[in-house]
């Protein structure tokens, strides 16, 4: 049977966490606001209005262009993209069809694989509808906010592959500080392209296009389902017809939504009220020396400490990998690094990390403490936590420590002599014959009876080789 | 200034400026809205703040009419469109703004053809403005109202936008002064877009003085319109030092298109020109008949486009005959926008269509680019150009109304102004036997606005020395 490869390329509109509009001066933060609250007569699309250049969003497309390890355009133009709909104002969406503020660049994948960008382009978002049973409302607070539209080449083959290319652009968004990068909000959409090809074909197949995916999750799944759908079509020998298809969560299915025999005439034109962007290149190098590291640096740096999949989970906080990198001692890098992931891992934990997170000194001294052998591994996990606890958070490893009354007893003198009360108390007596008799295992309770009467703070592995000591 | 001077006051001038509107308005239809209520209740705030000794502006109580397409709150803002009927502006234009900061007080709103689409003003949703020399004949257009209300002496000024010669045009077909500035000079900001890359602010008077004292209140760049050029207006102008200018004269307008009564008076004037010593040069511009052609592609498209904002969504009329998203935009569209609008709707998204961009909108794009770079080259043999505007004086009303080309080709000596985004004046230049009013425009290169009105008004003081200026008292120009 023949040997379908899939080609894949997607198109990702990031939302710009600008404060105002991409041509207004309302607030672009929208969350939590009433509908219709954040709009001016420029958004609104009132007669006479004009577009007034957000400049900040034409530095965070800079930016976000660089961490694209794209050309940046020193000159780029705006259009009007023409199509009547009530979350479209003007009639018109302001985009750059022919001359886009960023070039062609290449993401790299966790794996290696690079995935080239073809452009990418700014322009502005459309309001929302929502649609209730006789009529529909429109909210425009979102009307005029920033994007970014990244277009990749088709190089992805698998739905492994879309889904992480789709996670490591969220990632570099966000590092980049472009994007709030919420997406379940809608920060970040993508429209993923699909077609089949026969194995060793020189042509690419008929593609569909799933538009509006809001997770990288059901960018896979989308991906895995038409690979499915349109392998089944081909193996009857039937066409795959080149058409927008929408994808949905509960169903697992993606389903048509129009042909492109509907597809609508944008009917493109240059925008003729802003002029056209001119950069300095001072602005470029700018913006590249405020450029955050970014995931890859980090994958390359950690890879001598840490497994790959430690790593990639590390990578979706970018706070906690900025933390790690401040340890320049590549053993305490490490230790506090499993110890983060422990917290990670334990789901109850994960919000932490949204806090605040520990101090270089109180790191340190964590990892210190626990290599003198003054706090059990068990305890080093406890202190960690505390340091998320707001009432904690500000003071130092060792008086949280000590509050938490978890610092083992490591002086010798005072551990022979707990050793020494225990072993005068008769209810052990049995236990030290026993051992003398041979019987190893009884160690154990006798090491539990003197961590009781140190009240847990006793080193363990020093009473063990204190009371093998006396025994002997 | 004679009002800050309490001599007159503004009450009395707004006063006498209504009683006047109301009485032309019966006969001529110049006004979409009268402000008459709004107009006195500002005139008396100016007499108060005069009497308190406080500094009231360059234009403290002069009265003006407002093209009605201009946003301010004041009145309903048509555009004489249908379908922006019932629209009142939260938002002031920033020339209105700036007028009115030097305490100039808007007594009305005047008529245009719809969206400014027309030679005319008889596509104007209310009916069309009658000219102020024969009631039979058309105020000219789109800014007809606003001409017929200065020609008349309503006002002393009116505002106007000019995208292809909607200045220029009315005031000849009315004798007056009309300026077209230099594309971005100001600022467009609540301005009803017609066709973006050519729309200009612009004003009508009786005097280039009056005109000069208006830019420099209303020019200068407005973060609001990220067109207008950095301020140049009144900063001097080397260029121009000398006395003795020389004149381009266009050689490709001189033919049979044009009416013999607008070819003898540009000869008049060109003779009267020679005789005071100024150098006639004779200009080959071969890519002006290019011109009309890339104007009514590029115009359209900009239409089309800026138009698709009216859709009865959010503002203005809207179509009750619709129970579907797709009939609401249909109905609202076909009831709202008069035929012209229409037709222009039409030629724009048809040069924008796929398959269809390059051979239209394209091809105008270079066609313009040959015509700016024809005018720079004149700009080097000459200082300024003089051309008719229009082929012919005023037609009569219902004459072309119904032969689009006919109308367009009305404007075949204004459009190329607006492409090359130059300053064009409009100086009247006497009348026909019949007494129609005929004009000239004056053209300069971008920026040389205010060297145009300096010679403009040279040339008016040396062909009509001794005669009295009215508007120049009440402007304080002359003080």
């Amino acid at each position: 049977m023949t040997k379908y490869i899939p080609t894949i390329g997607i198109e990702c509109h990031v939302q710009l966490c600008t404060k105002t509009k991409l041509f207004s001066e309302v607030d672009n933060d929208a969350r939590l606001k009433e509908p219709n609250s954040c709009v001016s007569p420029v958004d609104y699309g009132l007669p006479g209005m004009l577009p007034r250049l957000n400049q900040d969003a034409i530095t965070y497309a800079v930016r976000a262009g660089l961490a694209l390890n794209s050309e940046i355009n020193l000159e780029s133009r705006f259009d009007r993209k023409h199509y009547f709909y009530p979350d479209l104002p003007k009639g018109y969406q302001i985009t750059q069809m022919y001359h886009p503020i960023i070039g062609a660049g290449f993401v790299e994948l966790p794996d290696g694989t690079k995935i080239r960008i073809e452009h990418a382009h700014l322009e502005e978002d459309a309001g929302k509808l929502s649609h209730e049973s006789t009529y529909s409302l429109v909210d425009l607070n979102r009307a005029g906010t920033p994007l970014i539209e990244i277009v990749s080449m088709p190089d992805i083959h698998s739905a492994a592959h879309a889904r992480d290319y789709t996670k490591e652009l969220w990632r570099l968004m966000t590092y980049a500080k472009v994007t709030f990068g919420d997406l379940y909000n809608g920060n970040m959409r993508f429209d993923v392209n699909i077609s089949l090809a026969p194995e060793g074909s020189e042509k690419l197949g008929t593609r569909a296009e799933v538009k509006n995916l809001n997770s990288f999750r059901s960018v896979e799944r989308a991906v895995e389902y038409e690979i499915k759908r349109q392998t089944k079509l081909l193996e009857k020998g039937e066409k795959v017809i080149q058409e927008t298809r929408g994808w949905s969560d509960a169903t697992g299915e993606t389903t048509s939504q129009r042909s492109k025999e509907e597809a609508q005439d944008y009917r493109y034109m240059p925008e003729p009220d802003i002029p056209p962007i001119r950069l300095a290149p001072e602005v470029i190098e700018a913006e590249r020396a405020r450029l955050p590291k970014l995931p890859a640096e980090y994958r390359h740096d950690f890879s001598k400490v840490l497994t790959a999949d430690l790593i990639e989970v590390l990578l979706d906080y970018q706070n906690l990998v900025e933390k790690l990198a401040e340890l320049e001692d590549e053993k305490t890098a490490k230790k506090v690094a499993n110890l983060f992931s422990s917290v990670l891992l334990a789901e109850e934990n994960a919000s932490l990390l949204n806090d605040e997170l520990p101090t270089k000194e109180q790191l340190l001294e964590l990892v210190e403490m626990n290599d003198k052998n003054e706090l059990s591994s068990t305890a080093t996990k406890e202190v960690f936590l505390k340091f998320f606890d707001p009432e904690m958070h500000f003071k130092d490893t060792r008086s949280i420590a000590k509050e938490l009354g978890v610092i083992q007893e490591n002086d010798m003198g005072a551990l022979e002599a707990i050793v020494d009360a225990v072993l005068a108390k008769p209810e052990t007596k049995q236990a030290q014959d026993d051992y003398k008799a041979g019987q190893e295992k009884v160690l154990g309770f006798l090491v539990g009876q003197v961590m009781k009467e140190s009240h847990g703070k006793a080193n363990p592995s020093a009473v063990q080789e204190i009371l093998k000591a006396k025994l002997k | 200034m004679k009002t800050a001077n309490k001599e007159i006051t503004a009450v009395s001038l707004v006063q006498n400026a209504l009683e006047k509107a109301h009485k032309f308005q019966e006969t001529h239809h110049i006004f979409t809205f009268l402000n008459d209520v709004g107009a006195i209740k500002k005139a008396a705030e100016i007499d108060e703040r005069i009497k308190k000794g406080e500094n009231v502006g360059r234009l403290a109580g002069v009265p003006y009419a407002l093209k009605d397409n201009f946003l301010s709150p004041e009145g309903e803002t048509t555009a004489s469109a249908h379908i922006l009927q019932g629209f009142t502006s939260p938002v002031t234009a920033t020339a209105v703004e700036k007028l009115e900061k030097e305490g100039a007080i808007m007594i009305g709103r005047t008529n245009l053809d719809s969206f400014a689409h027309g030679s005319s003003t008889e596509n104007s949703y209310f009916g069309p403005t009658k000219n102020s020399k024969d009631l039979e004949r058309v105020a000219g257009g789109s800014s007809g109202g606003s001409a017929v209300a200065v020609a008349l002496d309503i006002v002393p000024f009116a505002t106007g936008t000019d995208t292809g010669g909607s200045i220029r045009q009315p005031a000849t077909f009315n004798g007056i002064y009309g300026l077209k500035p230099t594309y971005g000079t100001v600022s467009r900001y609540g301005v009803v877009a017609m066709g973006s890359s050519t729309d200009c602010v612009g004003f009508f008077a009786q005097t280039p003085e009056d005109l000069n004292l208006l830019m420099e209140i209303t020019a200068g760049q407005d973060p609001k319109d990220m067109t207008t050029l950095p301020d140049f207006y009144g900063k001097d102008n080397e260029k121009f030092n000398d006395p003795i200018k020389k004149i381009g004269i266009i050689k490709d307008f001189d033919n049979d298109a044009v009416a013999p009564s607008i070819r003898k008076a540009l000869a008049d004037k060109v003779e009267e020109l020679k005789a005071k010593g100024h150098e006639i040069v004779e200009l080959n511009m071969p890519a002006l008949k290019y011109a009309l052609a890339a104007y009514y592609i590029i115009v359209p498209a900009e239409v089309a486009s800026n138009l698709s904002r009216h859709d009865g969504v959010r503002y203005g009329f809207r179509s009750d005959k619709s129970d579907n998203l797709n009939d609401l935009y249909e109905n609202t569209r076909n009831e709202g926008f008069m035929s012209e609008n229409k037709r222009r709707i039409m030629t724009g998204n048809f040069v924008l269509s796929s398959g269809f961009y390059d051979a239209y909108y394209l091809k105008a794009a270079k066609a313009r680019t040959m015509i700016i770079n024809e005018y720079n080259d004149a700009f080097e043999k000459c200082d300024f150009i003089l051309t008719p505007v229009s082929p012919n004086p005023a037609f009569k009303l219902g004459e072309k109304v119904n032969d689009p080309v006919a109308m367009y080709l009305e404007d075949m000596m204004s459009v190329s102004v607006n492409l090359a985004g130059l300053p064009g004046l409009a100086i009247p230049a006497g009348e026909t036997e019949d007494g129609l009013s005929l004009g000239l425009q004056l053209v300069g290169p971008r920026r040389s606005d205010a060297d145009l009105l300096k010679f403009a008004a040279e040339m008016d003081k040396d062909s009509h020395a001794g005669s009295t200026d009215s508007h120049a008292d009440i402007f304080g120009g002359k003080d």
